[in-house]
């Protein structure tokens, strides 16, 4: 709420310098990684589409609370089940001056499905593009699906003209022989801003967009620095130096420093990234146990011992800083779908989980490792330590592995053949909806049908899988809310996942700045306003 | 002479070989660069899709025989994150790392020599004791705590100097330099001092040592009873007969400023090689730090060679040997 005033203030602010001559503002910041590539469908991660999702443009753009809002796109209708039909905006210039047309977005949603791209998922949502006339098309999907906007904004639609004059019709990959690949050090949107320069992994200048489309968008900054800061103690102290207008993101354990200090501060909130803790309920014998012959996992009594065995206030207090928000969901507020019935954790209690553990044939407990990664997440392992000192309360002894997230990754994901127990894991659904959190964490394995690829412990449940299944292709909103609820409730009931809470965001900014903090980490220059 | 040279230049090529086959049995503890590459959503087809084309499946020694093939032709591989030449970034990175080993060695002798000289010609006075004294936390404070305090102290109090990067570089051809420019020339001083802050202090104790021990021998003795000025004896008999291991020292010790400025790099998100291996290093982007950990041995090797022509100018005797 504070955000938003603060929002409306600088945007009435704003209004009123309208008057006066505009003067250069620059607005530096630094981010703990680089912007790898410029090539709009080389990586499909959330810094590099943030940040470029201020230089391109996809049909729907996202507003400062993630709600879907049009974009390149004026407006949108279904036609029927599988066809929408999408009118674009008219009298857009991409920078380089060529227009924008109905052959821009059919080509980059070609390109976007071509070898190196890494934007396939998107790029498959839709079967076919027509183009009626230069500023109408209808899209066709494979099958009914009512949130195809949702993945839109992240599909970027690059120009046609520009791009084949370049020898750029498929993207950037470090595979293959295209290392000369344009659109990996230029860039040619529609969007506020321009590239002006770029090295990697050094510094990228971009400058305003004079021509941009949107007219009365609120930013009033001319120029933006980005220089990729590393280490966090040194990307602290350039803010509080005052070299650098926004540092992100900042160790929870430096807030009270920004506090401390004049003319900066934490800008914190709720990220829409659930940290979560899974078991693997798949195997017949677990690979990190002394308990042979069976699997614990398997037995809801033994997860429910777990979940109960957690404090997660504590966590919360001793390791967030009172900043994350304990969840019993795995999908946050912000995501489409979300159950505030479902969302309680469950509730702390040892003395049940021992309980439960001597009704599953546990009373001593076991031993079992957990997989965590120490580099991925806000405190991680800090998270993963705690678990383990809590489950060592109800006779659990954990053995913690705690690894940079390259290995970790390597060992607990499908190309590894999940090698693990009992592992923490974090996720933002790609597309904000809960439909992608059901079929990437929830649904049985199936990696022909491509499914349930991060349930990396395998909980299966055919009820869940029908109700997925059934979501997918579901139009009506109402009822596909409840069959998401229905399904989240069953996974509930069944201790599928340890919840542990969103993470929070954690911005440094200075006084001179306000900007918005979306909920995906995303910075949107849009929303960047340098004050007087 | 030249076929000293040649000699090793060949050795080098053996010892850059070793390196990058030592480098390539350990790639594969590092973890698995796929993840890093691809988005969550990518599907697990076109995953083993991409490793397949990078030839990440193939046994280790392939991949290191289809490198080092590569790199005898100079074609060090496309980076994995950066989807670029790596002998390209590496070239642009070089300059940074170069400038910043320099100035710091610079410093390190301008300073630690006359240093040493100094506390060993009054090893009793009070200057020298402080001297010494100061030195201990030059050895033994951690490179990353000195570089924490420095822009702590200078950059963040007093904000005198900036906390990072390289400031305002200028462009002369492939090399970048911040000679040139007021901001560059202020972004060096941090990051240089903490570079050299451990070489100088090594510098001065063992030029001390040294000439501690010169001082005591028989024709310094015999010098000053010739009744030579203090001056010619410290600098020209006493001072030259302790630079053999102090050319050896600080020959070695160019290499690891160049090697080991990858904590300063960090620390001051200085643009330089060390920077962008520890960054490959979280990215296991393995073209990368094979290119890398091979240059710096072929440094490595070329400092060596430098130094061992160093001994001939310096020490007569070796020449004669040499002749003999």
């Amino acid at each position: 709420m504070k955000l938003r005033t603060g929002l409306f203030a600088a945007v009435a602010a704003v209004a009123l310098a309208v008057a006066s001559p505009v003067q250069a503002k620059t607005f530096k910041f630094a981010f703990q990684g680089d912007l790898s590539s410029l090539d709009p469908h080389s990586l499909n991660e959330s810094f590099l589409l943030g940040t470029l999702g201020n230089v391109y443009e996809g049909l729907a753009l996202y507003d400062p609370n993630m709600q879907i809002v049009p974009g390149l796109a004026e407006s949108w209708k279904i036609l029927t089940p599988t066809t929408w039909e999408f009118k674009l905006r008219q009298g857009v210039k991409f920078h380089g001056g060529q227009d924008f047309t109905a052959d821009d977005v059919i080509f980059s949603w070609e390109r976007a499905g071509r070898d190196g791209s890494d934007q396939k998922v998107r790029n498959s949502m839709i079967k076919s593009i027509t183009k009626v006339d230069d500023y109408t098309i209808v899209v066709e999907t494979p099958a009914p699906n009512p949130i195809l906007v949702q993945d839109l904004p992240y599909l970027f639609i690059m120009d046609k003209e520009w791009s084949e004059e370049h020898g750029t019709t498929s993207s950037t990959s470090a595979a293959g022989d295209n290392a000369g690949n344009y659109a990996n050090l230029h860039a040619n949107g529609t969007g506020p801003f321009m590239i002006k320069s770029h090295e990697a992994d050094v510094k990228t200048v971009l400058v305003r967009n004079k021509d941009y489309w949107d007219g009365d968008m609120p930013t009033n900054v001319t120029e933006v620095i980005f220089t990729p800061i590393k280490e966090a103690p040194t990307r602290v102290a350039a803010l509080i130096s005052g070299e650098l207008d926004m540092v992100y993101p900042v160790p929870v354990q430096d807030w009270e420093r920004l506090d401390n200090a004049e003319g900066v501060k934490a800008l914190t909130g709720p990220e829409a990234r659930t940290i979560f803790i899974g078991f693997d309920q798949g195997r017949d014998e677990l690979l990190y146990s002394n308990i042979k012959g069976k699997n614990p996992f398997k037995d809801q009594r033994v997860r429910a011992a777990f979940v109960h065995a957690i404090n997660l206030d504590a966590i919360k207090e001793k390791i967030m800083r009172g900043a994350a928000t304990p969840t019993g969901l795995l999908a946050a507020p912000q995501v489409n779908g979300f159950v505030e019935s479902l969302n309680s954790p469950y509730a702390y209690d040892p003395e049940k989980s021992k309980a439960l553990l001597a009704e599953a044939g546990y009373p001593e407990g076991f031993e079992v490792t957990l997989d965590c990664p120490n580099n991925r997440y806000v405190n991680d392992e800090k998270i993963c330590q705690a678990v383990t000192s809590m489950l060592a309360k109800v006779g659990i002894k954990v053995d913690l592995l705690a690894q940079p997230k390259s290995k970790y990754f390597g060992k607990v994901l499908a190309t590894s053949g999940y090698d693990t127990s009992f592992y923490l894991l974090g996720w933002t659904p790609g597309s904000m909806d809960a439909e992608n959190v059901l079929s990437s964490l929830i649904v049985c394995q199936n990696a022909d049908a491509k499914k349930g690829m991060f349930n990396l412990g395998n909980y299966c449940n055919p009820k869940v899988d029908e109700l997925t299944a059934a979501i997918g292709s579901e139009t009506d909103q109402a009822k596909r809310n409840e069959m998401i609820a229905e399904a989240f409730k069953i996974v509930k009931e069944d201790v599928g996942y340890m919840p542990i809470h969103q993470q929070p965001l954690s911005w440094g900014v200075s006084d001179r700045v306000t900007v918005n903090q979306r909920a995906d980490n995303g910075l949107d220059y849009r929303y960047v306003i340098v004050n007087e | 002479m030249i076929s000293f040279i040649f000699k090793r230049l060949l050795q080098s090529v053996i010892v850059m070989l070793t390196v990058a086959l030592i480098a390539f049995s350990m790639f594969r503890f590092i973890g698995d660069p796929i993840n890093n590459m691809v988005g969550q959503d990518t599907s697990q087809a076109d995953r083993e899709q991409l490793a397949e084309q990078l030839g990440l499946n193939d046994p280790f020694l392939i991949q290191f025989g289809r490198f080092a093939l590569n790199a005898v032709e100079g074609n060090f591989g496309i980076s994995y994150k950066y989807r670029q030449p790596v002998s390209k970034l590496i070239l642009e990175r070089l300059s940074a790392t170069l400038e910043l080993s320099f100035v710091s060695a610079v410093l390190a002798l301008v300073i630690g020599i006359p240093c040493g000289v100094y506390t060993a010609l009054k090893a009793k006075g009070l200057i020298s004791k402080g001297i010494m004294t100061l030195s201990l936390i030059g050895v033994s404070l951690p490179t990353f705590l000195i570089g924490i305090l420095l822009i702590l102290l200078f950059g963040v109090i007093l904000r005198w100097l900036p906390t990072f990067g390289r400031g305002d570089v200028v462009a002369i051809g492939w090399w970048t330099t911040g000679f040139l420019t007021a901001s560059g020339l202020k972004s060096l001083i941090l990051p240089s001092i903490t570079l050299a802050l451990f070489q100088m202090t090594l510098i001065m104790r063992l030029v001390r040592a040294e000439m501690l021990e010169v001082l005591r021998t028989d024709f310094v003795k015999f010098a000053r009873a010739r009744g030579l000025p203090d001056r010619s004896v410290h600098f020209k008999h006493a001072l030259k007969n302790t630079l053999v291991p102090v050319i050896t020292i600080t020959g070695l010790q160019l290499g690891s400023l160049i090697a080991f400025a990858i904590i300063t790099e960090s620390v001051f998100q200085w643009p330089g090689m060390g920077l962008l291996f520890i960054q490959a290093i979280s990215d296991v982007d393995i073209p990368i730090m094979a290119a890398y950990l091979v240059l710096i041995a072929f440094f490595f090797v070329i400092i060596n060679m430098i130094v061992d022509i160093l001994y001939y100018t310096v020490d007569p005797r070796l020449r004669a040997d040499s002749t003999a």
